[in-house]
């Protein structure tokens, strides 16, 4: 708690029991007046000292000045017990807002307190021996050699020249498994390094870093604000003074015709107790504020809280193939013939291949790959190869290389890339190598349809069968295939027409296409700059299943923003209602005022903590 | 010129809303946002009158909100 909210726990005690000493003795005995002024006093002084400053300086529809007045006016009409607890409802109901909202606040700047505060950075002295010193990121040149120990954060992006060791990215990509690292590999900024000294060579100034660029961008999501906030916003500043006009008309037009002027007073009064707004000025930003923040914990950024708000109404989500949906390498799907013959010949004969397909044959044959079983190696530029292993011929390639050798085979029906392998003249049988699927690809797209996403599509420059198999094995409504990059952006064109469309993609080659749907979602974004400009929602890693959650955390929070409205303008016109009718009296004000807004901030809390 | 400005006492969600809008009024002003839940205020303005508009900004959040204090 702050100095601030200290001081007002305290008067809020000291007038609480003054309040009890008021009901002891009665509020119709002067000791009993006495303390309940008293509690009235303690916790309201400095209210009714900033409304009478804020008449001078003619801002009348102050909620402190119209606390005043209805407290005020409570006393003129002899209620003592009401006008001390109006008054200390509405200061516990400042510092619960004040202390709630500052915990949120406290949690969300913590779960993205990745900025690093120092580099270690080697330099030559003038002796010209090397030396360590410590100074800011932002001193750090590209190309200059840092030393990260374990436990440290890593603060500019770079390679590893030296030492090996986990690192931890739980905080940029919400993926709590670390990942090892050794010479050669790139670390990010913003990750921890946890077990092993690491020298790593600079390839990024800290203002280009991915933790700058992160932080920048989280910074920045808290200024776009969504269309019901502003509606919020304007509501407020009509709600407050027809309240009180009507709260002024209801204490001097109906006394002209039935007289009891106190009655009429006091109803008034009920009216001037719920005339202010707090509980939706402060919960609908403080929603918004807890998804946007919960979602960043997951390694989910959302550019905005207008993005959160278009994001729960998409019903259609666009992927594009590659890359998103599948990994975009290359691997062994399925083997015709002998499987394990067939790839310890395929994986000998290209042992000294760089070509993807010869890593992803490798990368599947189980067995080790002895180099003095290979012979003479004849590579056939377009078709393959023709390999001597144990002193026999083989021929590894497609089908052109099959009839050129005079191979006997038959077509492979599959889609994706055919490795025909044969011995001498005798096909033995062929390997299917295809783009891998994402393991979580077919859940994200049950999860999608499970939160009520009508159409999912699939979008590829690949060829059809190719897709459709893809489409299938996924579970996509539709598939679109063969198509250019500027073709993607007429297919997303056609779709917006019929519904609210979300694209998915990671950010190479789709900028334009993120860019033109209503929600760009870029995914796998750590490294690359285009696609963290042109998207609105950026999934720090590359699992589709994130662009899912973001989806259901955007419906979530837009769900506790409307049932807080909801809520909010209900309890306070029926309590209108029935304050003009007289049912209501000063009590039930108060819960309409302090109680909503208690319950409003709670809910809006829950945000942050959607799964 | 675009700058952001930590805030002190900031204690009311309305308060702020009402700060941004007479903010905005202000001549010169290209663009601002007073955020209550982030406590800071985002300032676009014209680059030879910033010091004069920041100061005018800070008056009329006192208006609002006399603690209210914008932190240089």
């Amino acid at each position: 708690m702050t100095r601030k909210q200290k001081k007002n726990l305290t008067r809020l005690i000291i007038s609480g029991v003054f309040m009890a000493l008021g009901w002891v003795f009665g509020a119709e005995k002067l000791i009993g007046i006495a303390a309940f002024l008293a509690a009235y006093l303690v916790i309201g002084y400095d209210v009714l000292f900033s409304a009478f400053r804020n008449i001078l300086r003619g801002q009348v529809f102050d909620e402190k000045f119209l606390m005043a007045i209805a407290t005020v006016g409570a006393l003129a009409i002899r209620e003592w017990p009401e006008a001390a607890a109006v008054m200390f409802f509405f200061q516990l109901g400042e510092l619960f807002e004040s202390i709630a909202v500052g915990k949120s606040r406290k949690s969300i700047a913590a779960l993205m307190d990745i900025r690093p505060d120092h580099a270690v950075v080697i330099r030559k002295d003038e002796n010209g021996s090397e030396t360590e010193e410590t100074v800011s990121p932002e001193e750090v040149e590209i190309g200059e050699i840092i030393i990260i120990r374990p436990g440290e954060r890593i603060p500019l992006d770079g390679e590893i020249i030296e030492g090996h060791t986990a690192v931890n990215t739980a905080a940029l990509t919400g993926e709590s498994l670390p990942a090892d690292k050794a010479v050669g590999d790139k670390v990010l900024s913003g990750s921890v390094n946890i077990s092993g000294l690491i020298r790593i060579k600079t390839e990024s100034r800290y203002e280009e870093s991915t933790v700058a660029r992160i932080l920048e961008l989280v910074e920045n999501s808290q200024e776009k604000k969504a269309k019901i906030e502003s509606f919020i916003t304007r509501f407020a500043r009509y709600y407050t003074p027809v309240v009180v006009i009507s709260a002024a008309v209801l204490a001097l037009i109906p006394p002209l015709f039935f007289g009891s002027w106190m009655e009429w007073l006091e109803r008034a009064l009920v009216f001037l107790v719920v005339s202010c707004p707090c509980a939706l000025v402060v919960s609908v930003p403080l929603s918004f504020f807890g998804g946007i923040g919960g979602a960043s914990k997951k390694g989910i950024l959302i550019k905005g809280a207008n993005y959160l708000e278009m994001l729960s109404r998409v019903d259609t989500v666009v992927f594009d193939k590659t890359g998103t949906l599948t990994k975009g390498s290359f691997a062994v799907s399925h083997v015709a013939g002998d499987r394990d013959k067939l790839l310890e010949i395929a994986a000998h004969a290209e042992a000294y291949s760089t070509h993807p397909i010869a890593e992803s044959i490798r990368k599947a044959y189980d067995g080790e790959i002895i180099r003095e079983k290979i012979g003479e190696v004849q590579e056939i530029a377009g078709h393959g190869l023709s390999a001597v292993i144990d002193g026999k011929l083989y021929h590894v390639g497609n089908a052109k290389l099959m009839e050129k050798v005079g191979a006997a085979f038959d077509m492979a029906e599959e889609s994706g890339s055919i490795v025909y392998v044969a011995e001498e003249k005798n096909c033995l049988g062929y390997i299917v190598i295809r783009d891998e699927i994402k393991e979580d690809a077919a859940n994200t797209i049950k999860q999608l349809a499970s939160i009520g996403i009508k159409k999912t599509v699939m979008l590829t420059g690949d060829n059809q069968k190719t897709a459709e198999e893809v489409a299938k094995e996924v579970g996509v409504d539709e598939v679109m295939a063969e198509l250019l990059p500027a073709d993607k952006v007429g297919k997303v064109e056609e779709l917006l027409e019929k519904g609210c469309v979300a694209f998915v993609g990671d950010g190479i080659n789709d900028a334009p296409v993120l860019t033109r749907a209503d929600i760009g979602i870029a995914m796998g974004a750590l490294g690359s700059d285009a696609a963290i400009e042109s998207a609105d929602v950026v999934l720090m890693d590359d699992k589709p299943a994130n662009a899912a959650t973001a989806i259901r955390i955007a419906k979530k929070t837009m769900r506790i923003v409307r049932e807080n409205i909801v809520f909010a303008l209900a309890v306070k016109a029926v309590i209108l209602i029935l304050g003009a009718m007289g049912v209501a009296n000063m009590w039930i004000a108060v819960f309409g005022d302090v109680g909503v807004l208690v319950i409003a901030i709670m809910n809006a809390m829950r945000a942050m903590f959607i799964k | 010129m675009r700058k952001v400005y930590k805030l002190e006492d900031l204690d009311c969600a309305n308060c702020a809303a009402k700060m941004q809008a007479a903010i905005a009024k202000i001549d010169g002003v290209n663009e601002v946002s007073v955020n209550y839940m982030t406590q800071k205020l985002t300032l676009d303005a014209d680059d030879a009158r910033f010091e004069e508009i920041l100061k005018l900004a800070q008056k009329a959040m006192n208006k609002v909100e006399p603690d209210c204090r914008i932190i240089k």
